[in-house]
This record gives structure tokens, sequence and C-alpha cells, in this order.
């Protein structure tokens, strides 16, 4: 599971099947495919290329670029780094866990050297419901008062300063998760200062004066509430970069993954022998389970679709059937609830909708006062208008 | 999403089709609009790959960008679409009209009737998406600082000519698109979704052939199911048979047939250039296969774009559309005179005082929107009813009364049954439209009896007398206005007992605020006043390095 599926199981807390799905490390885009409601998901190669290309060149010559671009951007009136400052320790060690090791043992020396360093692709692993689930940011940088950046880079543009929201919330929301596992990397490494919870105390800004930091062993690390979104400038190739606070989407998704039922929870809820497994041939292409028998299993975890889905989940479209097919009002949006009170079918609310042609007398629900309410006049509007133009 | 506008997607799911949110059209459409269909390169900043351009469904022009990455190819994208888009934009700047406009004489400070030329109709753009005016935003700042050779003979990639003036014509495009209510540029998924409601939510709208399957499904197959198909249906091939309304294209198609194509291009025109025998032809083929893979993603675009716009000409405009589409004339004649005054072009970030002045006109606007859709459509006017905005009755008793002032003023008392429940405090201000078109202004003075009793004390204002149980509740308004001049009211005015009524709480014209300074006065909060050490020509172009791709 990489940061940005993280980011949207926490969008949507309450989705069981999600939960379970992506702890179990199910591929949710083979299930989909052979529950017969593939999702449109998929990425161009030449966005691909040009995210790699523009990465490769934001790092280029050992990261002293994109430490000068963060040192600009702090505007602290601190000494900009000099040539050759920045430290690129190597990270390279077998197996996930091999590698969240050597970056933590690499955060910690950085962190004691008082220097800059770039870490370049570090692994940090964070609990999800119960499994660990290994994320890998774009670069970390340790500042020489020992504090972290979580470096993102997008390939969308910053065209006069600005970027698309939509596109910088996403990336604000990844980073968050990333911040949010160096925070326990930080409290691991770090001696928690007295009062201080270990590793919160990120909204705290300002760097530690020198002396307390010399005196001080191990060192005080802490993850900075600020991440750094790097983008191509306007309409070139030259990377320009802007600080981005995450502290809200860290305390969301910190409370969302927190509030996520524990997988064996669910599990533990579930019919015995249900398994998601597809049964694929030898060649390791075809699912030979019949589409009924796995349809029951991805049934017996409950869901909570709404349209967002659509676009951050691969099962989203199987999910959609569902929903409509058992008339649920949030198909038509997580909103649409809101004024429904107790009604949760599209056929319930009709039904009390027109029902209001027979009796007028209030129900005492309000929901349903106003819906009759609402079907009246629209019916007196529509029986006013000359003639039906939606063919 | 309001109540009503919920209960209408509904019975869209019930119906399986499409149901309607207004009885009229509320955008102005064009007898000859420009129909613009762009698709961009995944992940590149304006950098187009291609689109579909012109004012006739049947012939529309096919313009292509080979190879996005070569800055020769997209110049000359750039300048055909120049060639295609600026005579059309051009078409309109000649045939005017006089109008009268009250401006400050500089010498006396005088307000003086003065005669301003107002474009006789603008023209009008239209993109399938939402995505696509976004596009078109980006299409105009890329192509506004950019320098011509005539313009600038030092300029290292000098553009075509007409690209710089196209690009600041898509801005004024762009950026009018942003004041509510504006027609100027036009998408059809927002026009469509304004105008029905789809068994399906607002994220979902956004895909214009999936929107369309609502409104206009095929016969015999359900919204649901034909909105469906045309999202996601693939044929052998694994391509969309529906391919997506742009800029952004399907990466499957990009991975599978566009990339393949393109290096195909690459080779051969490597080959070309180095005069490898045959290599011009393989070079022309290449290009024509590339023609044709993008014209295969747009062609369907197009159509559906001009079938949504047959959608909604068969509706009738409403009765304000007019008085809204003469402000963008307005615009448009207001950018020509820029652009014929030899202005340079709008700068990357406005001053604090365009920037107020633009969000000001946006609010209005907004506002007048609301009344006006409103005033055209009994179906609008029901959901300003059902949020407590308005009410609508019969009247069941008038009786005369006068002001206390010196000279008194007619202030008749009209008691109006309703349903209704407005949300009503004393001497809140109330509006309607008499029946000759006029304004009407009044206040609430208090509930009434069934039995037509006065009871205006207002000791109960919140609650009121009056139930629910059919027969609704009388309110009492006291005329404030629109009764002309003298102790009588004119004849007509005041409405008669048996007459249905609507009242508004809201302003049906309302009025911006206060007038901002000069730019020469711009406070110091907000930055004070503009740098006098401006480049006059206005600001620099974008830095061009060698290689602009990544």
């Amino acid at each position: 599971m990489d940061a940005r599926a993280l980011a949207a199981l926490a969008a949507n807390p309450g989705c069981r099947r999600r939960a379970l799905l992506d702890g179990a490390g199910v591929d949710k885009g083979a299930l989909a495919q052979a529950l017969g409601a593939p999702a449109n998901f998929g990425q161009s190669q030449f966005a691909h290329q040009r995210g790699n290309s523009f990465e490769a060149r934001v790092k280029a010559d050992g990261g002293a670029d994109l430490v000068r671009l963060l040192h600009e951007r702090l505007r602290d009136g601190s000494e900009p780094p000099g040539p050759g400052a920045v430290a690129t320790p190597d990270l390279t060690a077998p197996g996930p866990q091999g590698r969240t090791a050597r970056t933590a043992l690499a955060l910690r020396e950085a962190t004691a050297a008082g220097r800059w360093a770039l870490l370049d692709h570090p692994m940090v692993s964070l609990d999800v419901a119960g499994s660990p689930a290994f994320l890998e940011p774009d670069a970390v940088v340790v500042h020489p008062d020992g504090s972290w950046t979580v470096v993102e880079i997008k390939s969308f543009p910053m065209v006069d300063g600005s970027a698309d929201p939509a596109k910088v919330g996403a990336a604000a929301r990844q980073s968050a998760v990333y911040t949010l596992a160096l925070e326990r990397v930080a409290s691991m490494i770090g001696e928690p200062e007295e009062g201080h919870p270990p590793g919160g105390g990120g909204d705290t800004a300002g760097p530690p004066s020198p002396v307390t930091l010399a005196d001080r062993s191990p060192v005080r690390a802490r993850v900075r509430p600020q991440v750094l979104l790097v983008c191509p400038k306007d309409f070139s190739n030259l990377p320009t970069a802007e600080l981005v606070d995450v502290r809200k989407q860290r305390a969301v998704t910190r409370r969302q993954l927190d509030r996520l039922t524990r997988i064996e929870e669910i599990a533990a809820t579930l019919p015995e022998g249900t398994t998601f497994d597809l049964r694929l041939t030898d060649d390791g292409r075809v699912p030979t389970r019949p589409v009924e028998e796995l349809t029951a299993a991805v049934d017996a975890v409950d869901a909570a679709y709404a349209p967002e889905c659509l676009s951050t989940c691969e099962l989203a479209a199987h999910c959609r059937t569902r929903s409509r097919a058992a008339g649920r009002v949030e198909a038509l949006g997580r909103g649409v609830r809101g004024e429904l009170g107790g009604l949760t079918t599209v056929d319930a609310v009709l039904t009390a909708a027109m029902a209001a042609h027979a009796d007028d007398a209030p129900t005492g629900d309000p929901a349903v006062d106003a819906l009759r309410r609402a079907a009246a006049l629209r019916a007196e509007a529509l029986a006013s208008r000359p003639e039906v133009a939606c063919r | 999403m309001s109540l009503i506008t919920t209960l209408a997607r509904m019975e869209a799911v019930r119906e399986g089709r499409a149901q309607p949110l207004t009885t009229v059209r509320h955008r102005h459409l064009s007898a000859r609009p420009l129909a613009f269909v762009p698709l961009t390169t995944a992940g590149e900043a304006g950098a187009p790959l291609g689109a579909l351009v012109g004012t006739d469904r049947d012939a529309p022009r096919l313009l292509i960008v080979a190879q996005p990455r070569d800055r020769d190819l997209r110049f000359a994208f750039l300048a055909e679409l120049a060639e295609e888009i600026q005579p059309y934009l051009d078409s309109y700047a000649d045939e005017v009209e006089l109008e009268e406009r009250k401006e400050t004489d500089p010498e006396t400070g005088k307000k003086v009737p003065v005669q301003v030329e107002l474009c006789q109709d603008a023209p009008q753009l239209l993109v399938p998406s939402a995505a696509g005016v976004a596009f078109v935003r980006l299409l105009g700042r890329s192509m506004r600082f950019r320098r011509t050779a005539e313009q600038d003979p030092e300029t290292p990639f000098p553009a075509p000519a007409r690209v710089p003036l196209l690009g600041r014509w898509l801005t004024h495009y762009g950026e009018r698109a942003r004041v509510p209510g504006s027609c100027l540029l036009l998408s059809l998924t927002e026009l469509l979704s304004r105008h029905w409601a789809t068994g399906q939510s607002n994220l979902e709208d956004q895909h214009l052939g999936s929107l369309l399957a609502w409104i206009d499904p095929p016969e015999g197959v359900p919204g649901a199911e034909a909105a469906l198909r045309a999202e996601s249906e693939r044929d052998a091939n694994g391509q969309l048979r529906c391919p997506p309304a742009g800029p952004s294209t399907d990466p499957a198609f990009d991975n599978k047939l566009l990339a393949p194509a393109m290096s195909r291009y690459d080779a051969a025109r490597a080959e070309a250039s180095q005069g490898v025998a045959g290599g011009g032809a393989r070079l022309r083929l290449a290009e024509a296969e590339l023609r044709g893979l993008i014209e295969s993603q747009l062609r369907p675009t197009w159509d559906a774009l001009w079938r949504g716009v047959d959608l909604l000409r068969a509706l009738p405009e409403g009765a304000r559309v007019a008085d809204r589409w003469k402000r963008d004339r307005w615009s448009y004649t207001g950018h020509r005179d820029r652009v014929r005054a030899g202005e340079p072009p709008q700068p990357k970030l406005d001053d604090a005082v365009t920037a107020a002045q633009k969000l000001a006109a946006r609010e209005t606007a907004q506002a007048q929107l609301e009344a006006h859709e409103a005033l055209d459509d009994p179906l609008v006017m029901a959901g300003r009813r059902l949020a407590g905005e308005a009410f609508a009755g019969e009247v069941i008793d008038v009786e005369m009364a006068w002001s206390d002032a010196k000279v008194p003023r007619p202030r008749p008392l009209v008691t109006i049954r309703t349903e209704d429940r407005p949300h009503l405090a004393e001497r809140v201000k109330l509006h309607r439209v008499t029946d000759d078109g006029r304004a009407q202004s009044g206040e609430f003075a208090g509930f009434a009896d069934m039995d037509g009793a006065d009871e205006a004390d207002g000791a109960d204002v919140a609650e009121g007398p009056g139930d629910a149980h059919g027969q609704g509740r009388a309110l009492v308004v006291r005329l404030t206005g629109g009764m002309g001049r003298g102790k009588q009211p004119e004849p007509g005015t005041v409405p008669e007992k048996g007459d249905r009524v609507c009242w508004t709480l809201f302003e049906h014209a309302p009025r911006g605020g206060p007038e901002l300074p000069d730019p020469e006065s711009t406070p110091w909060t907000h930055g004070g006043p503009p740098d006098a050490a401006a480049p006059a020509q206005g600001p620099q172009p974008d830095p061009m390095t060698e290689e602009d791709y990544l």
C-alpha cells in the first residue's frame, strides 16, 4: 500500500471492505477485473516518463539544488548551504524492513551530524489497522538543527506561483502520511523532552538553540509540519518549490487511521473460509473462480461507497453497482444523506415524497415533511410549463 | 445540492432518464458558436496534442502536434489554431451599435453622456467540459507573453504572428468564464447539468458522454446502463468506445496506440532528416497515422458537444438571458478596445484593486444570476420557496392605508394566503415583479388570521399562527413602492383580491459594493500603489530554455 492509497483509505475510514482488502494486501485491480467491473485507472507512459525525468532533474548534483530551494523557501535568515554541504547517505538495503531500518539509522546519524542531508527515496513504515505499510517518500531533508522536511516532487506545473488546488491537496494528503510515519521514527531515535510528546512537537516552530543541541545526546529529532512541494515552474522544466503546511491533513489522517477498525476484528466477522483468491491459471493470467462466488466473498464485508471512491479505489465500480442496486442514496453523493434524515434508499425517499397527495397531515418527521413540500412545489412548477422540452 | 434537486435526481433514478431542473434555458447560446475540443499530452503542461475546432459541426478542422515535445511543431499548432479562432473572434468586432453612457468629464468633473460603441453580438466559445475551460486559460497564459520576431527581433525563439494576440483573447475568455452567468466561454457539462438532473452524482456528471446518456438515452436503454457504457465500454483493442472529453486522454490510448505511433513518427523523422531513401514518404505516413489516431479520440467528443447544443436549443430562452448576454457583449467590446488601443497583455497577477474589483463584480453577478433564474423560471423559484427565500400565494384581502408623513404616501396592506414557509422577521424587505414587468417593494407586516382580520402585532412573528393542514397561512405585506408618485396608487400597481402573487426575500437587481480606490491610491495594507518602475510594455515573457521538455 502506498501513501496515496493510505490517504484515500483514511478519507473513507468507514469502509471495512477497503480496510480489509488493503490490509490483507489483495490486488483490488485484479479483483475488480475478475468481478467484471474494472477501474478506469492507469497511468499514461508520457506522464510517467515526465514525472521520472523531472524528479531526476531536481535531484541532480547530489541534491544541492533541492536543498538550496528549500533553504530559499524557509526565509529564516540562516546561512545558505555551501558547495558540498549536503550529505547524501546511501540507503540501499535488502527488503522493505531492511530499508526501513537503514533509513532510521541514516536519519539518526544525519540528525546527530548537525548538517544538511538529503535522503533520496528513504523507506518508512506505518501501522495501518494492525499491519505495517511501507512508504517511500520522494526525499527527506535533514536540517542542521536536527529537524526533517518531507519533499514531494510532482510534475504538474506551478504557473505564476499557483498550482491546481485539487492536485496540491492530493499531494498534501499524501505527504501528511509520510510526516506521520516519520514522526514515529523521530520518536524512536530522539529522547523525548520533558513534558513534550515524542515527535508530536512539530507544531512548535523555530530551531532549538545550538547550546541545547550540542549538549543533548542522543539528538532531538522532529518532523517539520511544512512539506516542500517541488513542481515545474510555469511552462518550463525548471523546478520551483513552495512550503505547504500539512498540519491539518496530518491531524485528519492520524485521527482516521486511529479510527480504522482493526483488521482482525473485521476478519473475525467473516464467514469461515472466506477468501479473495482468484484461482489464477498456471500462467497467472486468467482467474478461474466463478464470479458469483467471488461476489459473495466481497459482499461479505460491508463497503461505504460514495462517488468520491471512483477516483481513489479500484473496486469502486463494483461497489457503485451494488450500492445502486440496493438503491442507497449515497450513490448520488455523500451530502445527500444530510437532509434526508432516516430515509436511506431512493425508494423510501420517493415513497415518502409521493404520499403527500393522499394524506396532507404532517408526519412529525421534518425530513418527510420537507420532501413532500419539495415534491408538491416541483410538481406545481412543472405543470405550469408549456411543453416538455426533454424530448 | 438542495432538496428539490436531490428529489429530481431520485426521480431520474426511478425513470431511468434525466429530469428537468429548469423550464427554460438560462444561458445564451449563440447562433454560430465556435466549438473547441482540445487534447493535451499527459503530464505536460501547456503541450497540446491536438484539437478539433470550428463553427461548422460537419466540417471541423483537425489540428495535431505529432511530437508534443517539439517546440516548432507546437508553435505551428498554435499558429494554425490562431488562424482558425482569431478570424472568428474578429468577425464580431465591426458590427456595432451606439449606446449612451455617463462618463466623468476630466475637465469639469461632471457626469456627461457620451456615445460609445457596443458590439451587436459577441463570439461564443464552447468546450466540452470544465477541464476544457481551465485548458483555455492555460493556453492563454502560455501564449500571451510570447514575443513574435516582429515585436522583438532579438527574441531567441520567436512565436508565430497572431499567437500572442490569441493568447490575450483566450485569457480574456477564460477570465470572463469565472463570472457567474457569463456566456462567452461555456462548457457543455456545466450547461447540461444546470438544466437537467441525472440519476448519478455531480462527480459522475463531469463526464460528457455519461451525462448525455442520461439526458438522451438510446431507445429502450435505461440511463444508468447507457451512462455506464459511455463511461467504461471498451472495444476488443481495450480502447474506450466513448473517449474522455479531454483535455486529458485515456492512459490506455496513450500507452497502446499513441506512444508506438509517436515512436514510428520520430524514427521516420530521423530518417527523413538524414536523407534516407523513402524517409519522406514514411514520415508522411506516420503523420497521417497520428492524425487518424488523434481524430478518433476527438471526433466522438465533437459530436457529443453538438448533440448537447441541440438539446439545449430545444429549451426556450429565459426572459432575462438577453440582459446578461449584453454584459458579455460589453466585456467583448471592452477587450476589443483594449487590444486596439495597444495595451499590454494582461498581467500574470492582478494588482490589489483589480482583484478586489473582479471579486466584487463576480459576487454581484452571482446574486444577479440567482435572482434572474428564479424570476425567469417557476421551477427555480420553487427551490427558493422551499428554502424559505420566497413565497407565492393568492391575495385574499387588500386594505388601503397611508404613511404618517407630511405628504401621505400609499402603503396598502395586502393579505396573502400561502402554504410556503418563508423565513420572515418583522419589516423584512420583500420584492416582486408586477404583471407588466415593473419592480415593486414591500415589507412584511405580520401574520393574519385566516378569516382575514389583521393581527399584525408581530408578537409571535417567528412561529406565526396558521397551520400546515393544507390551508396554509396568511401573511400581510405592506407595499412600499412601485405605485407611482401620487397619493393614490397608479391603477394596476396594487394586487387585487384573487390575484396570484410571488414575493421574494432577495433583491432582483442587486448592486455591487462601494467603489474602490484608484490603483494609484492602493493602501499600504494591500501592497501600496503599483510599482512605477514596472516595464511599460507589460510583463516580461517567460524565460525560454534550450530544451523545454522534461
